[in-house]
């Protein structure tokens, strides 16, 4: 399944390269790609677990840049 | 661009760096003059002047200092917040371990103006990275923010994705179109800018189509939709260019994988820096002064932003031509393009068909009414222009068969129409004459017996011979690809100067010609597939770039396509390889200029040539001139020899 979210205060470039990398290394993402520019986070994952999975993705993300939101 | 306001967030941090900056003028001038360390003497005399510059550093780097120590317990270590405070930081250690070793006292300025400096490297990139968000976001401007459906005889004002097929919609002047549909009472002007570029009004009356997106300009209409929410254009296109960058670049790709390196390389190297010389040397302070220099420069963020900006830039500046480009990575691909492949009808030319000659022409209205009845089913612009031409309704109660490359049989009983092709004549051994124009040739038989000809031809676009001269004289190679025959393809391709052409070729056979073309072509070269999205799907998804021409209203197109014209205007593709030339000129530069610098600072620090101040204003200032360098790419472009139609943007 494949889902694009927004971001909201992606503010550094660097940040979103850091967020794909760890998004990247979640167990269940197949593909991920952050856009600085146009603040969007677009993540195909396992079906079966994508709920879990984007719980996951909003720790990591937090973690890199805790200014940064996801909207789900 | 003018459309941009700075946020709240904004305007306080810029109205922070001005009260800093001229803080840290007022203070470093007196500094100059009278000597802050001395007014009051002693050996704690540095105090003084390290409480003023410590001031304006905790004003304009509270924020640094609060991420870095929050990244830290997060476990982020090699973050630039912390980098850069280790490195102002530390410049203050030095200069109060020189003031305490009563050593002549320097250094608080240049550690103040580091992270003053950098506040505003870090600005100026939020400032930009927002003027181009915004300039994207007018594109977006095209989403409707309601409907208003007739149900019994109120009208209900409703988000456009609760209205059902079928229902009536009300559009006031002023108004965007919420859903696609067709005018079932009214006429108005639409304006559809914002979709194509086109600024031409377009006319509308009952039984026209319109389109989600357009401005309604003059009066109220009605519109029975046709289109769920989800499917119509509109939301077709937002989708498109919201994902526009989930497509990266390889040179995003280098850029992002660099930063990964850099920063740990460069930290480490400041380490050994500040250990290995001052083992041997003793010169301590010197060393870790270097090494700290060091830090300053280990932020890769001006390169990393610059990179994704030109090229955002460049997707943006082609939107405001009606040019829709699927993702940066079609923007580098498409300035490689070599190979320019057309599709003839509807691409090269207008695809309006029209009957030029029936022979005989005693017959005329017999053989007219005969293809018209093998014709009426189908969807080609042949068939349609041969059924126009009849004027009438053709008779129903035929079955019609497809007979794939050759035409179609109609039958009725014992009544079989053929209608098709030389070679469907020659499958069933009818004799038959061809007549004396250049143009498709439809043939008519009834009963086995030839009864006569159509002849049909189509008109190329006013702009294909001044396209076709643009991209040959880019060093492109063109090449046309028909389904028409041999006499017809070569004056066509003659006409309009195009290299190669292709004729006789069934649809299936246009994906093989595109693969053997695709075979022969040099590896660094593009091919690149221009066709009007009907029909052609197979080639655009196997072609490197898909290109569909007047994708409003061919949803299969735009789904297929790498880069979209909105506008039926082949004039988008030499003005497309501009922006992508300019646009790959410039991330070029900007990576080359960038790393250039950041090299030569690094390398001037470790032989302490250079200062702190001389690595900080480097930093920032080749950030700035790389951004800047990047919004060149959304300058004015000219399409074709006319003047250019910018819409919205600037």
């Amino acid at each position: 399944m494949k889902k694009v979210f927004k971001m909201q205060d992606l503010d550094c470039a660097n940040c979103a390269a850091k967020m794909e990398r760890a998004i990247g290394k979640i167990d269940g993402v197949k593909s991920v790609s952050v856009s600085f520019m146009t603040q969007r986070l677009s993540v195909e994952a396992e079906e079966s677990r994508f709920d879990e999975i984007v719980r996951e993705i909003v720790k990591v993300c937090s973690r890199v840049e805790p200014d940064c939101r996801i909207l789900i | 661009m003018k459309g941009y306001t700075m946020g709240r967030r904004e305007r306080k941090n810029l109205t922070r760096i001005l009260v800093a900056l001229v803080l840290f003028a007022v203070i470093f001038i007196v500094d100059k003059v009278v000597v802050l360390g001395e007014v009051f003497g002693g050996p704690y005399g540095w105090l003084f002047p390290f409480a003023l510059y410590l001031a304006v550093y905790l004003l304009i780097g509270y924020d640094v200092l609060w991420r870095a120590a929050r990244n830290i317990v997060r476990g982020q270590v090699l973050d630039e917040n912390f980098l850069m405070c280790v490195a102002t930081l530390g410049a203050f250690a030095l200069a109060i371990f020189r003031g305490v070793t009563g050593q002549e006292i320097e250094g608080f300025d240049e550690a103040c103006a580091v992270l003053l400096f950098y506040q505003v490297g870090e600005f100026f990139q939020s400032y930009a990275t927002g003027r181009s968000r915004s300039s994207i976001s007018a594109l977006m401007d095209i989403r409707p923010d309601s409907a208003n459906v007739k149900r019994g005889e109120r009208v209900e004002t409703v988000d456009p994705s609760e209205v059902q097929v079928g229902e009536i919609i009300v559009v006031n002047p002023g108004e965007k179109v919420p859903l696609d549909g067709c005018v079932v009472s009214g006429a108005s002007s639409l304006d559809t800018k914002a979709l194509t570029g086109e600024s031409l009004p377009r006319e509308v009356a009952a039984g026209g189509e319109v389109i989600s997106g357009c401005v309604n300009l003059v009066s109220q209409l009605e519109v029975r939709v046709e289109k769920p929410f989800y499917d119509s254009t509109v939301s077709k296109i937002l989708d498109l260019v919201e994902n526009a960058a989930e497509q990266k670049s390889h040179a995003e790709n280098f850029i992002t994988k660099f930063a990964r390196y850099y920063t740990p390389a460069v930290v480490l190297i400041a380490a050994a820096l500040a250990v290995i010389p001052s083992l041997i040397t003793g010169a301590w302070s010197e060393w870790v002064y270097r090494a700290l220099s060091f830090l300053v420069v280990s932020c890769p963020c001006a390169l990393v932003i610059s990179i994704p900006l030109s090229f955002f830039a460049g997707i943006g500046a082609a939107s405001r031509y009606g040019i829709l480009i699927k993702g940066s990575n079609y923007l580098e691909k498409f300035n490689s393009a070599g190979i320019f492949v057309f599709d003839k009808t509807g691409t090269l030319t207008r695809g309006n068909f029209a009957v030029t000659q029936v022979t005989p022409a005693k017959d005329r209205e017999e053989i007219l009414r005969l293809a018209a009845i093998a014709e009426s089913d189908s969807s080609h612009p042949i068939a349609a222009s041969i059924v126009a031409c009849y004027g009438k309704t053709p008779e129903k109660g035929y079955s019609l068969t497809n007979i794939a490359g050759e035409g179609v049989m109609a039958q009725r009983g014992e009544d079989v129409i053929l209608c098709g092709n030389e070679k469907l004549m020659q499958s069933r051994n009818i004799p038959f004459t061809a007549p004396s124009g250049v143009g498709t040739v439809v043939y008519v038989a009834r009963g086995g017996r030839f009864v006569g000809s159509v002849l049909v031809s189509d008109q190329p676009k006013e702009e294909s011979r001044e396209v076709i001269s643009a991209l040959n004289g880019m060093g492109c190679k063109t090449v046309m690809l028909t389904g028409d025959n041999e006499a017809i393809a070569s004056q066509v391709a003659k006409d309009l100067g195009v290299g190669e052409y292709k004729a006789s070729l069934l649809p299936q056979n246009k994906v093989e010609e595109v693969e053997k073309l695709l075979a022969e072509k040099p590896a660094r070269q593009a091919l690149c597939f221009v066709g009007d999205g009907i029909n052609d799907a197979p080639v655009l998804m196997r072609a490197d770039i898909g290109i569909a021409m007047g994708g409003i209203g061919s949803d299969a197109a735009i789904e297929a396509s790498d880069i979209v014209l909105m506008q039926d205007d082949l004039r988008g593709l030499p003005l497309a390889k501009r922006i992508a030339g300019k646009t790959m000129k410039i991330v070029l530069e900007n990576i080359l200029f960038s790393l250039a610098v950041k090299a030569i600072i690094l390398i001037l620090s470790a032989l302490g040539i250079t200062n702190m101040w001389f690595a900080v204003f480097g930093d920032v200032g080749v950030a700035v001139l790389a951004i800047l360098n990047a919004m060149r790419v959304n300058g004015k472009y000219l399409l074709g020899k006319k003047k250019p139609a910018p819409t919205a943007g600037k």
